[in-house]
């Protein structure tokens, strides 16, 4: 058994680990590492601009959050929904579709909180497929729920050309603009912060995720179904009520989060809406041990690699995908110091047994 | 007194924290029929797999017929003629005895000549086996034979048995004694290690005990009681349980016709069981593990539903209850497997005391759960049942085997039961700790629970049923009072000797 320290020094190894890593990568492609890591994980921060950075990190950072905290308690439960993604489109197109439905009614009360209710429910309805099918027949929720985020991105392709065009939009494709009206808009609360309603739900979600999982029966539930499901049935744990409430909570947080993109930073349903938040927020939720302030600085500090890639595109000329290397670098590393504290590696021949 | 075979000379093994083995010395003499005795945790395997060269001593030396013995591996040990026959078997399911057995040798000849070779011994030693069966078809009595015909072939001059019956049925622990004291006349040495006190004083000849780690006693089990040896394995005066007499109570829990088909492919199917248990009353349920005592617990404690009707409790049907509505109506149950099933490992005994305590003890109001309770639930289990920990906050891991059973056991008993079902109370757990399980069991019924002991230990069901019946293939037998019952009569209730089916096969 690994102990408590070590179970949190490990995600900071295997940030520090990432970063030299990455930082062997940016030479090989010819770039100084020094400041590559330091445009990266410095500069969002403490730049001349960070001003206009800093805010950035709580929008990159909110759906990373909201939709890692959702999954975390599947995954604590060994319930594997790996198709947030999904689950964030057909949230966002759910929420948009009741905003475009009521356009241009004035009603800000009635229908921001009606797309929040649509946007849980699409995510909710989209997730609950791999969980009944896994109920009822045994399918692997894995691949299931991973399919079905192709599926979300036709529909999400076809809604975009076909269905929520704007009507006004000289046949370019995509929906109108929820961020200009008025009733459907999800901007900052306070000018300027990037502090928007995912930002308070997201930090609504980790103390409602604090709370259950340390406090509540249920979450004491999920963590013994995932540590030991056959003394989970012995304590009344239904394993199928299980799955289903699992899937359910991540997939409607996570099509919250795709409500609260759309009406907002994102500010319509398009072709390209979707940036791969349902697949970060894994790796937000493994870097964050499961736990909900773990998340809460992963998230930060995956955000702020968005942001800070960003800016080592447009200065430095590093490719995108370099950047979506070094996030993916950040889970194998993790994966790779866990096997180290757990696994003692050694040499030689095997005693006989 | 006999030539010496084997001397053992102030072997000392200690690992971190523990010393295994401290100067252990004795003697077994040629033939000899030697017991090795010790709780849980004494040496005792320690000490045999240092005979059987997989474990090197610190310090001390051993000698084999006269010449210096210090096998460097278990193939080291075979080739000086030492075998050894492990508790747990390692078979291939999929192959044939023949192949089994070819697999296991150090230099093999073919399957076929190994065949006649087999049946040779076989016949020799009184010990059926078809070497052309696939081991998965066999009995755990023939598995064993696998392993010790295994042992044979290689002329061993002392062979090893660590818990050989434990999985046997009465009549199979004959077969087995006639084997080994053919063994013995023919001048083969066998060094016995069990915990059934009763077949050491009928087998052995010299008996050495352990005590955490050093030699204690040797004594003559022929002449020793064995109730004597017990407490020079424990270092105490043992507790009996006592009972008092008891009036028979009002029906308590009732099986009308319980079947159920297998859970999964190794489970086992109940087969029409029907049985009564009045309150004050201990029902004994004997058997092989894996005839379906693992599934008759899940259909008692609401794991495995079953058909309302089938399970009657204080009379009303019950058997399609979920797991916390029994609980919450006082039928308990306590699973043979502790870790993982009865506990989570890696929680602490105080989530562990929640698992099962939060409906009967109250420890969530409206979900949430009230720690303090939990912890102090832990604590009173933890003092009522001299559970050996630091304190609630140690994970079930951390407790060695019979201490997280007492914890187990007692948490359940603490949540004042009216039908206790517990499967294997004893399994794996020491002398001491035993007989204070078996004692909580019967002052539960003393009070007025119903209790329903599963075991495949048949003195420990003697020692507290007030009726006895088997669970052999998903059935049960009539119950019949425990009291007076021959080992004979037993063995027939448990369907006899596995032996018979291969006579079958054989003719």
């Amino acid at each position: 058994m690994p102990s408590q320290v070590w179970a949190w020094a490990a995600p900071l190894m295997a940030v520090a680990l990432t970063m030299l890593l990455g930082g062997f990568l940016f030479a090989a492609l010819g770039k100084n590492p020094v400041s590559v890591i330091r445009t990266i994980f410095w500069d969002p921060l403490f730049s001349e601009f960070a001003w206009f950075y800093r805010p950035q990190i709580l929008i990159k950072g909110a759906p990373l959050v909201l939709i890692a905290i959702g999954l975390s308690f599947g995954f604590r439960a060994g319930v594997w929904n790996i198709g947030a993604e999904g689950q964030y489109i057909v949230g966002a197109i759910c929420g948009a579709a009741v905003a475009l439905a009521l356009y241009p009614m004035d009603a800000r009360w009635l229908i921001f909180p009606l797309m929040v209710v649509a946007g849980a429910l699409g995510g909710w309805v989209w997730a609950m497929i791999p969980g009944v099918l896994r109920v009822r027949f045994g399918t692997n929720e894995i691949l299931v729920s991973l399919m079905l985020v192709y599926v979300a991105e036709q529909l999400l392709s076809g809604m975009a050309l076909g269905a929520m065009r704007n009507p006004d939009g000289m046949g370019f494709p995509g929906s109108r603009n929820l961020a200009q009206y008025p009733s459907a808009a999800n901007l900052d609360l306070i000018a300027g912060t990037g502090m928007h309603w995912g930002v308070v739900f997201a930090l609504i979600a980790v103390i409602f995720a604090y709370v259950t999982l340390s406090r509540h029966l249920f979450g004491f539930q999920v963590r013994l179904a995932g540590q030991a499901p056959r003394a989970a049935r012995f304590a009344g744990v239904n394993p199928a009520r299980m799955i289903l409430l699992c899937m359910g909570i991540s997939g409607a947080l996570a099509g919250v989060a795709g409500l609260f993109e759309v009406a907002g930073p994102s500010g319509q349903i398009s072709i390209d809406f979707n940036v791969g938040y349902g697949f970060t927020a894994i790796i937000v939720a493994f870097l964050g041990r499961l736990h909900p302030l773990g998340i809460l600085a992963a998230g930060a500090l995956m955000a702020l690699t968005y942001i800070g890639g960003g800016i080592a595109q447009s200065q430095l000329g590093l490719p995108a995908a370099a950047i979506s290397l070094l996030q993916g670098m950040l889970l194998f590393t993790l994966l790779a110091v866990d096997v180290l504290t757990n696994y003692r590696v050694r040499f030689g021949r095997r005693e006989v047994a | 007194m006999r030539d010496t075979l084997l001397t053992l000379e102030g072997l000392t093994k200690a690992y971190p924290g523990v010393v295994a083995n401290r100067d252990v010395s004795f003697d077994i003499g040629k033939g000899e029929i030697h017991a090795l005795l010790g709780e849980n945790g004494a040496g005792k395997s320690t000490l045999v797999k240092t005979i059987y060269g997989l474990v090197k001593p610190d310090s001390g030396h051993m000698t084999l017929d006269g010449r210096r013995f210090a096998p460097d591996d278990p193939a080291a040990a075979r080739r000086a003629g030492v075998g050894m026959v492990f508790q747990h078997f390692s078979l291939f399911d999929a192959l044939t005895v023949a192949e089994n057995i070819v697999l296991g040798m150090d230099a093999p000849p073919s399957p076929r000549a190994i065949a006649a070779e087999v049946r040779r011994v076989s016949d020799l030693y009184g010990l059926p086996l078809d070497p052309d069966r696939t081991v998965g078809d066999l009995s755990a009595g023939e598995r064993q034979r696998v392993e010790i015909i295994r042992c044979l072939l290689q002329d061993p001059r002392l062979l090893i048995m660590d818990e050989p019956t434990s999985v046997l049925t009465p009549q199979e622990v004959d077969i087995l004694f006639t084997t080994l004291r053919k063994l013995s006349g023919e001048g083969t040495a066998i060094l016995y290690i069990s915990h059934k006190l009763s077949e050491i004083a009928a087998l052995c000849e010299a008996a050495t005990v352990l005590r955490l780690g050093a030699v204690v006693a040797t004594c003559d089990p022929r002449t020793t009681a064995p109730r004597d040896m017990a407490e020079l394995m424990v270092g105490q005066v043992l507790q009996s349980p006592v009972r008092a007499a008891r009036p028979a109570g009002r029906m308590a829990l009732e099986l009308r016709g319980l079947s159920a088909r297998a859970p999964h492919r190794f489970g086992t199917a109940l087969r029409d069981i029907t049985v009564a248990v009045r309150a004050g009353e201990v029902l004994g349920i004997g058997g092989v593990a894996g005839n379906g005592q693992d599934e008759l617990v899940a259909a008692l404690s609401g794991e495995m539903p079953v058909a309302a009707d089938m399970v009657w409790f204080n009379g009303s049907p019950v058997g399609s209850d979920p797991v916390n509505t029994r609980r919450a109506n006082g039928l308990l149950c306590a699973p043979e497997e502790r870790l993982g099933h009865a506990a989570a490992p890696d929680m602490t005994l105080t989530e562990n005391a929640l698992l099962t305590g939060v409906t009967r003890k109250g420890l969530a109001r409206r979900g949430f759960l009230r720690w303090p309770q939990a912890r102090h639930f832990a604590q009173e289990i933890i003092a009522g049942f001299d559970v050996r920990t630091p304190g609630p906050e140690n994970t079930a891991r951390s407790l060695s085997g019979g201490n997280l059973q007492k914890f187990v056991i007692g948490r359940e008993i603490m949540q004042d039961p009216q039908v206790f079902v517990v499967n294997q109370p004893t399994w794996g757990v020491d002398a001491a700790a035993a007989a204070a399980i078996r004692q909580a069991l019967l002052t539960l019924a003393d009070n007025g629970a119903a209790v329903i002991v599963i075991s495949q230990d048949l003195d420990e069901l003697m020692e507290i049923s007030d009726r006895f019946c088997a669970l052999t293939e998903g059935r049960l037998s009539e119950p019949r009072p425990a009291r007076g019952l021959t080992v004979d009569q037993i063995g027939m209730m448990l369907g006899g000797a596995h032996d018979m089916e291969v006579a079958h096969v054989a003719k």
